[in-house]
């Protein structure tokens, strides 16, 4: 999508916002983008929205106000709940303020980190310390007085009497380097705090020094079990940007391509959620499963977990002379299959008793914490990005989005067994008819996109995965921006574990299926 | 007070009565007694290279791939690697399956301190051998090496299973070789805990190790030279 921005006052700009809400109906703030526009507009922020009916996308551009050498924009975390960890990792990159946000925290880098390393002037600078961080446990909240002038106070993270467990950041059930800061009264949660970054890697600003087809690889490498899907969604941006149009060969490739990475993922995820629980055997027979989806990728692609495969304008490689073979098989035997996981592990009373009113979140809840993916629609959300806003062969291919009405972790799992299902059927409807033609659209040998910006998201295997960029005509992004799958889940598991107990806490984890390098980027 | 250890692997001329010994042996082998004779640092490494237990330390892409090598179609059972600890006190090795970011370095750093000795560090991947693809962040440290010493390094990226396990069999045949009774199995002293190195590691740097020096061959033998000019001279 090209984004034609709508700007308003900065005085204005907290009630029009709000009318956006109210009256148009924009409930989903799909993210926040924090960009450097360079010298003449300073520092600012791109809103992206949706409306989560009519799913018509809108966005707003505000540029920040400067006082004191700080750039501040008023928070809309009264109106979207998400933007709470999207306005703090705004502040990690940018240094923006925002207004009236009461935990103006890093994310994701140290606290005792120098500088904001997105702005565009900031010096290089890489040397790091084995010390520990000594992280403040308050957070600060910025305001203006009745003059006008900006002015700071903190507020405390944890009350004097607070019992709080560190979870993470090297935990077995955090499914990677996440850090739960959870505040415990007995048994029962009262309030979680993640901390992110443990594996924050500067992807994006990586990109603004390479050439757009450097910056592919890195796409594999945030959420290693959907590649194939954030690839997508950056050559995506990329093609839409240059006009390029693909051969049907093509889009009937990456819609099998995708569907097999989802299969690829909800396997693991049913696995892992099966080993979190304690059930061992669950997990391998996922496992042994796994390896016949990867099997049928790796003889095209080459690869079993970074697949590399998409490239700006088609693909790597035609597909192999035996894939449409070896996927039909593979069809074959996972239809009956999937059953064997319900047996083994998803219908056992154990884990009805562990799963069933845990972690629950409503659908209004879901749509202000952005929580998209499975873990939405199994509150009764339609957020699928493949039926609200169709790319590839998807609207052209019959399928159902699973939704589901219980709102809590067993219809999250229930959600992600019926969704393999779904993809299987898609590949069968595609696979015996993939039409002769390019498997690549040649382009230039140096790739420059016209000046513009544009947002695309494509569905990952656990929620929207988007990319936003921007270009002034380069060689390479201007900015790029990626909006990570677990970010948002991340931020709702607060109110989703307030008044559980602690041992929910690993059950629900388990069954939002997020991936930390997605999230950390 | 601090205790030196005494005990040393005594070579074979040192010993007062091989003979004897020998025929003793011999004389139990023909009355049909299975009798294997070796020093016991090979009977512990032994047991030790095929228990070798991991901690889990999967920070990214490559901890997908162990897990992986752990499930049924590699089973890295088969040579004893099943067991993974979330615990670094009861691990042996880390394998650091995974990109090290600045805020995590303190944490492995402080995790591989706390483990026991003797213990191993694995490197899986391009990340943590040199930070691979994500070596011109602003936020990744440029291979583990910098942090904590390694001793088998699995390129990749990821390394698929088979690749991760001939890096762990490789760090199997490093601790067969190793001297376990006061070498790996040796109490820290004072100097060591300084320098952050292990008692083979000082030996080693104090005296020289014979089997870190690199092999140089002298004396070629002038047939096999003139053998092989004849072969190219065929050739071309």
């Amino acid at each position: 999508m090209k984004l034609e921005f709508l700007t308003f006052d900065f005085e204005k700009f907290a009630s029009e916002m709000a009318n956006l809400k109210s009256k148009k109906g924009f409930d989903y703030l799909v993210t926040i983008v924090g960009e450097d526009f360079g010298p003449e507009e300073g520092l600012g922020c791109i809103y992206i929205l949706e409306n989560s009916e009519t799913h018509q996308r809108c966005s707003v551009k505000m540029l920040a106000k400067v006082q004191k050498d700080i750039p501040y924009i008023p928070s809309v975390i009264n109106i979207w709940k998400v933007a709470n960890l999207l306005e703090r990792e705004v502040y990690d990159f940018y240094g923006i303020v925002f207004l009236g946000h009461p935990d103006m925290r890093r994310l994701f880098l140290r606290s005792d980190f120098k500088g904001y390393p997105f702005r565009k002037d900031w010096k290089f600078n890489d040397d790091y310390t084995l010390e520990d961080d000594n992280e403040p446990d308050f957070g600060l909240e910025y305001y203006l007085d009745k003059e006008g002038v900006l002015q700071v106070k903190q507020n405390r993270l944890f009350d004097h009497d607070a019992y709080v467990v560190n979870i993470g950041p090297q935990h077995p059930s955090t499914h990677g380097v996440l850090r739960l800061q959870t505040v415990l009264d007995g048994e029962t949660v009262k309030r979680v705090y993640p901390h992110l970054g443990y594996i924050h890697r500067g992807i994006e600003k990586m990109c603004e020094s390479m050439t757009y087809p450097q910056t592919l690889a890195l796409t594999d490498r945030l959420n290693y079990l959907s590649a194939m899907m954030h690839r997508h969604a950056l050559v995506g941006v990329i093609e839409e940007g240059l006009g390029v149009e693909l051969t049907d060969r093509i889009k009937y490739i990456r819609t099998i391509m995708d569907e097999l990475q989802r299969i690829d993922s909800h396997l693991l995820y049913v696995g892992c959620c099966a080993q979190d629980m304690g059930a061992l055997t669950a997990f391998l027979y996922s496992m042994r499963d796994r390896e016949h989806v990867l099997n049928a990728m790796e003889e095209t692609t080459g690869g079993r977990l970074i697949q590399n495969y998409y490239r700006i304008g088609g693909l790597q490689a035609d597909i192999d002379p035996n894939f449409v073979k070896n996927v039909k098989d593979l069809i074959k035997y996972m239809n009956p299959i999937i059953q064997e996981y319900v047996d083994v592990f998803g219908d056992n009373i154990i884990t009805h008793k562990r799963f069933e009113k845990v972690g629950p979140m409503s659908k209004e809840d879901c749509i202000s914490y952005a929580v998209t993916g499975p873990a939405g629609r199994a509150s009764g959300w339609e957020n699928d990005v493949r039926k609200n806003h169709p790319y590839v062969m998807y609207d052209k291919v019959e399928w159902e989005q699973i939704l589901m009405d219980g709102c809590d972790t067993m219809d999250r799992y229930t959600c992600h067994i019926n969704e393999m299902y779904q993809s299987l059927r898609i590949i069968e409807q595609l696979i015996d008819n993939i039409p002769e033609g390019d498997f690549y659209v040649k382009q230039k040998p140096i790739i420059k996109v016209p000046e513009g910006q544009w947002y695309f998201s494509v569905e990952g295997a656990s929620g929207e995965f988007g990319v936003y960029l921007d270009s002034r005509g380069d060689k390479s992004p201007y900015r790029l921006k990626m909006r990570p799958m677990g970010l948002s889940l991340t931020g709702a598991l607060d109110p989703m574990l307030r008044g559980q107990k602690i041992a929910d806490l690993v059950a629900t984890g388990a069954a939002i299926d997020f991936v930390i390098p997605d999230i950390d980027r | 007070m601090e205790i030196k250890p005494k005990i040393k692997s005594i070579p074979y001329d040192e010993w007062k009565d091989n003979e004897s010994l020998e025929k003793l042996i011999d004389q139990l082998h023909e009355g049909g007694v299975n009798l294997v004779t070796g020093s016991l640092d090979q009977l512990i490494n032994w047991g030790r290279s095929n228990s070798l237990w991991s901690l889990t330390f999967a920070t990214s892409c490559c901890g997908i791939e162990f897990m992986a090598c752990g499930c049924a179609r590699y089973d890295f059972a088969r040579f004893g690697f099943e067991v993974t600890r979330n615990s670094p006190r009861q691990a042996d090795l880390i394998m650091c399956a995974g990109t090290i970011t600045h805020k995590m370095a303190p944490l492995l750093k402080r995790l591989y301190d706390e483990m026991a000795e003797p213990k191993y560090v694995i490197a899986v991947g391009g990340c943590a051998i040199s930070g691979g693809p994500f070596k011109s962040s602003y936020h990744v440290v440029k291979g583990i090496e910098e942090i904590v010493p390694v001793d088998v390094f699995i390129p990749g990226c990821p390394p698929r299973p088979e690749a991760i396990m001939y890096g762990m069999m490789q760090l199997q045949r490093k601790v067969k070789i190793e001297k376990f009774f006061g070498g790996a199995n040796h109490k820290q002293n004072a100097e060591e805990a300084a320098l952050g190195v292990s008692n083979e590691e000082l030996i080693a740097r104090k005296l020289g190790d014979h089997r870190r020096e690199t092999i140089v061959v002298n004396e070629v033998p002038q047939e096999f030279v003139e053998e092989l000019k004849a072969n190219e001279e065929a050739k071309a």
